[in-house]
């Protein structure tokens, strides 16, 4: 055993909450949000090769309230998580880690994500005649 | 301490034999070549899902069932499970700490994958071959 403790890092509850490590979480908790979203879309599939009453309750789940909030959260998530992974996939090749950069990029993407998923809903409501 | 100068490793390590399983690059490198993909894949099936939000079935069984449906989806939901398999798998190994209850939510989310990528091309090829 070694004769000196190792040296251990400050709780996490230690650090004030930042933008950077706030996305970060958040990047996480998009990606199992969206994990989660895959299960509804398997579903929805099989509905749509199974049968018109089983399509027609699937279609109805999704027009709840309930569904309309999470499909509104997936939309948000996968935003979201796309494009901080087009930030992630940049500092893999080595861009953007200017302390002023991934502040820029980090509001970049919270700011994209909200005006693209709503957006995305705009663009449903009007293809089908508002509300 | 018994261990060579310079070295980071432990002990505990040291003894075990524990070091690099040489894979670590290739989980980090399929997680980066599914986003790459997903990119493209996705942006189009959110364009096309908002306009089947709620359409009856027999409109989203003709864009279901159409040969270029079939081959973008099944491509869509092979990168979305494999990415998401991936990520899920770092989240157990970093936050599941019990030896027992990390292998078997590692072989839920591995089989829970490789059976909803199947379960959902098979629904497509049913769609595109029977017409639902």
């Amino acid at each position: 055993m070694a004769s000196h403790p190792r040296p251990t890092s400050p709780h996490l509850q230690i650090y004030r909450p930042q933008l950077t490590s706030i996305l970060s979480i958040l990047h996480r908790i998009a990606g199992i949000f969206l994990s989660l979203g895959i299960l509804a879309l398997i579903y929805w599939l099989v509905a749509a090769a199974s049968s018109a009453e089983a399509f027609d309750q699937a279609q109805s789940l999704a027009a709840s309230i309930v569904g309309r909030s999470l499909l509104f959260l997936w939309t948000g998530a996968f935003f979201y998580h796309l494009l901080n992974g087009l930030r992630h996939l940049a500092w893999d090749a080595g861009w953007g880690f200017e302390l002023t950069a991934v502040y820029r990029s980090g509001w970049a993407v919270l700011i994209g994500s909200v005006v693209l998923s709503l957006a995305a809903w705009a663009l449903g409501y009007w293809a089908r005649g508002g509300l | 301490m018994a261990s060579a100068k310079g070295s980071l490793r432990s002990e505990l390590g040291r003894v075990r034999g524990l070091g690099s399983a040489k894979e670590g690059v290739h989980h980090w490198w399929a997680q980066r070549v599914s986003a790459i993909a997903l990119i493209p894949l996705s942006l189009w099936f959110v364009a096309c899902i908002v306009f089947l939000i709620d359409v009856d079935r027999a409109t989203a069984v003709q864009w279901l069932g159409s040969p270029v449906t079939l081959g973008l989806m099944s491509l869509f939901l092979i990168a979305l499970i494999y990415h998401a398999v991936l990520g899920l798998q770092v989240v157990v190994e970093d936050y599941i700490h019990g030896k027992a209850a990390k292998l078997i939510l590692l072989l839920i989310i591995q089989f829970a994958g490789f059976g909803l990528a199947a379960t959902g091309i098979i629904a497509m090829l049913l769609i595109t071959l029977y017409g639902g």
